[in-house]
């Protein structure tokens, strides 16, 4: 049991729209100054830095653009969306290190209203070098080319193993809109679902997700600060610590495009976060109060409520018929509305979400939160009380 | 509605592979009709999609073998939206299990999509793309049980 002395300070996040109006690169800094005056440090002060691929925001333009003194320690995490908590696990190491007193991961992206994941991706150059996937060479040439078909055809063979079908999916879309509802932040804030809404919108891949299945595409920027819990005692906010955050790569894992690994309906990588996350912390889910699972699909949450233990292998449809992830549940998810309800920022929302839970001042806050779970799948964390 | 991949002219627009460095091998062999798959000349494990090293022996040395080109359907899905002009539609996407014991990714053709079935035997043929190149794809093997 190694409790990590690093805890998130700061939250920050632009508001959540379909068309931002203004650059990424300024999303980027508006988030990461919202963030260091939440935490109340003076952005000059930045000394590390972590986003993930896909990510257009270089450290040369923030630091030029922020009066940034010296950036000590850069990274990017790999995997996209899926190794969004990877920046959470740079950012502890290099505080634990000693290599940065003050650490910023971030996410700023106009992707509605400028580069779409939703459309076809024919371009040779689209997010290619980092993102860990093959979806270029061996999907493209057969009319696979959206993360719906990708993550599609991973999840015909889970519905295939269980028997599950389309409309096993509609509690989380349901639930999940409803929390949403109430979050003024969120976009589809005052705009929940009903299961025949959910029904009767049309396929996006047969017979596996229809719209209401998918998560939106969004236009925001959020960034967290990440610090010692020594100094942390001299800023501003009640921190969340950091109760460990990691990577997940198996072996025959793809990022999006997993097709190889043996058994397509065990979410492997999922499972090896469960494993080092729990290992490490000696929690559980017993432990763990509020699941923010990476739901780019409806789909994913069943994968990640089984990977995590919430639930066995194939229980996850009759899991969330019954209620469990509900806000008075026993595992309430993404009470901000998470990808699906709020908005798409490449998971880095479900941080900041994260942490207000922690502090106990979210919007739709779940009662005596001590743990919240991180899932992107191929990444994930555990921040707690200090 | 039935998937037919006799339709000349929408199927050479499909869009042509881009073979890397170490894949093209498998992609030039398609491109005269032939199906070949990667085998570690060392331990004679098949791999695929194609890398340069054995996951199992770390041998670098590898070849080029033919595959039967017969397999079975480990997952499928059409794709739906947002449509593409250079595709046909119903397309039915699928993870194919092949005898070697490698999965490719690819399409099922000549198939009912309500008859479509995880385990059903296929067995592969060859389609043209842009820039006159060939990719594999699959239709059901008939009467194989």
């Amino acid at each position: 049991m190694t409790a990590s002395k690093a805890v998130i300070a700061g939250i920050g996040q632009t508001e959540f729209s379909k068309n931002s109006g203004r650059s990424e690169l300024q999303l980027t800094c508006e988030a990461i100054q919202l963030a260091c005056e939440d935490a109340g440090l003076a952005p000059s002060q930045i000394d590390g830095m972590s986003t993930f691929t896909i990510d257009n925001n270089e450290d040369v333009d923030i630091v030029r653009s922020m009066g940034i003194e010296n950036l000590r320690f850069s990274s990017r995490a790999p995997h996209g969306g899926g190794g969004s908590m990877g920046t959470i696990a740079h950012a502890m190491a290099a505080v634990e290190a000693g290599l940065s007193s003050h650490f910023i991961c971030y996410r700023a992206m106009n992707e509605r209203s400028e580069a779409r994941f939703g459309i076809a991706h024919m371009e040779p150059n689209s997010n290619m070098a980092g993102s860990g996937t093959g979806f270029l060479e061996w999907s493209m040439p057969y009319g696979a080319m959206t993360p719906a078909a990708w993550t599609g055809i991973q999840a015909q063979r889970y519905m295939e193993k269980y028997g599950i079908r389309n409309e096993d999916f509609a509690p989380v879309s349901v639930q999940i809109r409803q929390n949403a509802a109430t979050n003024p932040l969120a976009w589809f804030y005052e705009k929940p679902i009903t299961t025949e809404e959910h029904q009767s919108s049309r396929w996006i891949v047969e017979p596996i997700f229809r719209l209401l299945d998918c998560c939106q595409e969004s236009d925001g920027g959020v960034a967290i600060l990440v610090t010692s819990e020594e100094r942390a005692r001299d800023l501003r906010q009640t921190p969340a610590r950091i109760s460990h955050a990691t990577q997940a790569v198996p072996f025959e894992t793809e990022t999006v495009t997993n097709f190889y690994h043996e058994d397509l309906s065990v979410f492997d990588s999922g499972v090896k976060c469960a494993e080092e996350l729990y290992g490490r912390t000696g929690l559980g889910p017993q432990d763990i109060q509020v699941g923010m699972l990476y739901d780019h699909f409806t789909i994913a949450v069943f994968w990640h409520l089984e990977a995590m233990g919430f639930c066995k292998p194939g229980e996850a449809a009759a899991f969330v018929k019954d209620g469990h992830l509900a806000p008075d549940g026993s595992i309430p998810l993404s009470p901000n509305g998470g990808l699906i309800g709020e908005a798409y920022i490449h998971g880095m929302n479900l941080v900041t979400e994260a942490v207000r839970q922690i502090r106990g001042t979210a919007t739709n806050q779940i009662e005596d939160v001590e743990n919240v779970l991180l899932s992107a799948g191929m990444s994930g964390a555990i921040l707690s009380r200090c | 509605m039935t998937a037919d991949a006799t339709s000349e002219q929408i199927q050479r627009e499909r869009p042509q592979p881009l073979p890397s460095r170490n894949s093209a091998f498998y992609w030039e062999a398609a491109e005269e009709g032939r199906f070949v798959g990667q085998r570690c000349s060392g331990c004679k494990a098949f791999r695929h999609p194609p890398r340069p090293m054995c996951p199992i022996c770390l041998s670098v040395e590898w070849e080029a073998v033919p595959l039967s080109g017969r397999g079975t359907v480990y997952a499928w899905m059409l794709p739906v939206h947002p449509r593409m002009p250079m595709f046909e539609y119903p397309l039915v996407c699928v993870l194919v299990d092949l005898e070697e014991g490698i999965r490719i990714f690819s399409n099922l053709y000549e198939c009912e999509s309500a008859d479509i079935r995880t385990g059903m035997p296929v067995e592969v043929f060859f389609v043209p793309t842009r820039g006159d190149k060939q990719i594999p794809v699959f239709r059901p093997v008939l009467g194989d049980a």
